[in-house]
């Protein structure tokens, strides 16, 4: 096996999976829909009920809409990745799986580029919110998307790897939109992606402490930091070693599953 | 549902005639399993299975249940123990040549399995019973895809893709998707998606079934010529009996046990019966009461 096999390998599996996400048009719809939704109508509305004092990164105060843009990049990513672990538990249903694993390549270095093609898609999608966001009034300089790019890729890589974790972990495809329920949206609402932890700290300590243990929370702060061509070296730290540990967990797990 | 594989001390005594002699398709080589045995919680699946399979058509018969499919994915690594070893086994894979070439044999316990997965699915090819096309692909996205698995650069690829289909009459459907093609159509696909990192081992779970008979036909006889011609050893798992001929090797596995192992002809003349079907029924019969 010389490297270029495996960059082979690895170009095929991205590939396929950025030619089945294109074939589903209504798919990449629904995921700008969904935060777009957030962003022109909730954040509108709460738009005076929710002001955001100067903090870190922002320099001066910004609009409702601004602090929950990296937020909802975060959404995208967050519910990409988990319809992409539900296809993994379609396909294995359906015995798709099995083309896969027939592969004489190692199967961590398998599923090590489903994530990565999972990654690549969620950048993908990110980058096309971001520059919709635009049309709200939420600026981005260049540098932000420069910096965006890395940390967007990280955290889908991350996510990506916990779905495949969750897809191993589940037995039945109808178990999936219950365990979805239990991740998803409490991952999404005990983080900072819509309110700052300091007003959650204001409602609740135990919330708050429950948000900073979040890992998603420091995705979150990740993407918020990169928008401005800034690095959160705490966020960055959390991000990075959640992805290892989530990788490895998924990757054992299914070799013992398989 | 915990599952583990484990050694019998039950034995070949199931191989009644000897199979096909080595020279009629090449050097001998193929599929050779010892004493294996699995089951699924207290479910005996497989009880100690030893098969030697030589180059050629390899019969596989066996009602539902009998553990074709455990044993298919077995032999394909899709099922492996907890503890990764596979108690038992020895697969010897090689290839066709005037020189033969270094068996592999793989006797995996203690042996890193990685590296014997990975020369083993190198020379197999696999149709599975359920179809594992991605329908919303085309035919050559499907293709690519596999080959890109088998990590073949898409140049060489698509030069396999072109031979491949051309000698499956399927050429013309090079860009269909898959959602598009017939069920005959579909199955071809699959089973040159099988042939496309030409394989020295080819696994056929049931490749006919639901077909019509103009496309059953063309896929025994497009594998039968290329047996012969490549000198491949075909484990072909089916319930349908006129698939197999007087020369195949055929081999009855019934309830998890290989009731009888040798050439058609020859076990039919031993156990007296004019044909397969009856041999099968006869084979068969005490369980099927039961």
């Amino acid at each position: 096996m010389t490297p270029m096999t495996y960059l082979y390998c690895m170009n095929g599996i991205v590939k396929r999976d950025v030619l089945r996400f294109l074939q589903q048009k209504t798919r990449l719809l629904s995921v700008l829909v969904r935060p777009l939704l957030w962003l022109v109508v909730f954040a509108a509305g709460f738009r005076s009920a929710l002001g955001i004092s100067i903090m870190e990164p922002y320099s001066t105060y910004i609009t409702y809409q601004q602090y929950i843009t990296p937020g909802l990049g975060g959404m995208i990513i967050l519910f990409h990745c988990m319809q992409s672990s539900l296809s993994m538990v379609y396909d294995r249903e359906m015995g798709s799986m099995k083309v896969l694993l027939m592969s004489p390549l190692p199967r961590p270095f398998l599923l090590f580029s489903k994530l990565v093609a999972g990654a690549i898609l969620s950048t993908f999608q990110v980058l096309i919110f971001l520059l919709i966001t635009r049309l709200v009034g939420v600026e981005i300089e260049l540098m932000g998307y420069v910096y965006a790019v890395p940390a967007i890729f990280l955290i889908a890589f991350f996510l990506s790897a916990l779905g495949l974790m969750l897809a191993n972990l589940i037995t039945q495809l109808e178990n999936f939109a219950g365990v979805m329920n239990f991740v998803i949206f409490p991952m999404f609402f005990l983080s900072s992606a819509l309110y700052p932890l300091w007003k959650m700290q204001e409602a609740s300590m135990v919330l708050f402490l429950i948000c900073q243990f979040n890992p998603f929370t420091h995705c979150v702060e990740l993407l918020r930091f990169a928008l401005y061509g800034q690095v959160n070296e705490i966020a960055l730290g959390v991000v990075f070693t959640s992805a290892i540990l989530a990788c490895s967990i998924a990757l054992i797990t299914f070799r013992g599953r398989s | 549902m915990s599952e583990s594989i484990g050694e019998s001390r039950n034995q070949a005594s199931h191989n009644m005639f000897e199979s096909r002699s080595s020279n009629q398709y090449g050097n001998s080589a193929g599929i050779e399993v010892r004493n294996l045995s699995y089951h699924y919680g207290k479910m005996q699946a497989l009880d100690a299975v030893s098969l030697t399979l030589s180059n050629g058509i390899n019969m596989l018969l066996g009602p539902n249940g009998a553990g074709k499919s455990t044993l298919f994915s077995l032999l394909t690594g899709l099922k492996t123990t907890s503890r990764h070893n596979v108690k038992g086994v020895r697969i010897k894979t090689s290839t066709k040549g005037a020189a033969p070439k270094p068996t592999c044999e793989i006797s995996v316990r203690g042996v890193n399995l990685q590296n014997t997965r990975t020369d083993i699915m190198r020379s197999m090819g696999v149709v599975f019973q359920q179809s594992t096309l991605d329908l919303d692909l085309t035919v050559q996205q499907n293709l690519l895809y596999h080959a890109s698995l088998h990590g073949i650069s898409p140049k060489t690829a698509l030069r396999n893709i072109e031979d491949v289909l051309l000698t499956l009459s399927l050429n013309n459907k090079l860009n269909a998707k898959v959602r598009r093609l017939n069920g005959g159509h579909r199955r071809r696909v699959e089973l040159a998606r099988a042939l496309l990192h030409k394989p020295s081992v080819l696994l056929l779970d049931e490749p006919t079934v639901g077909l019509d008979i103009e496309s059953r036909a063309l896929i025994i006889k497009h594998v039968r010529t290329l047996t012969e011609r490549e000198g491949l050893c075909v484990l072909w798992a089916t319930h349908l009996m006129d698939e197999v001929t007087s020369a195949d090797n055929l081999i009855v596995l019934h309830a998890g046990q290989v009731k009888a192992q040798g050439i058609s002809n020859k076990l039919c003349a031993h156990y007296q019966v004019g044909s397969v079907a009856e041999l099968y029924r006869q084979l068969t019969a005490n369980m099927e009461a039961l």
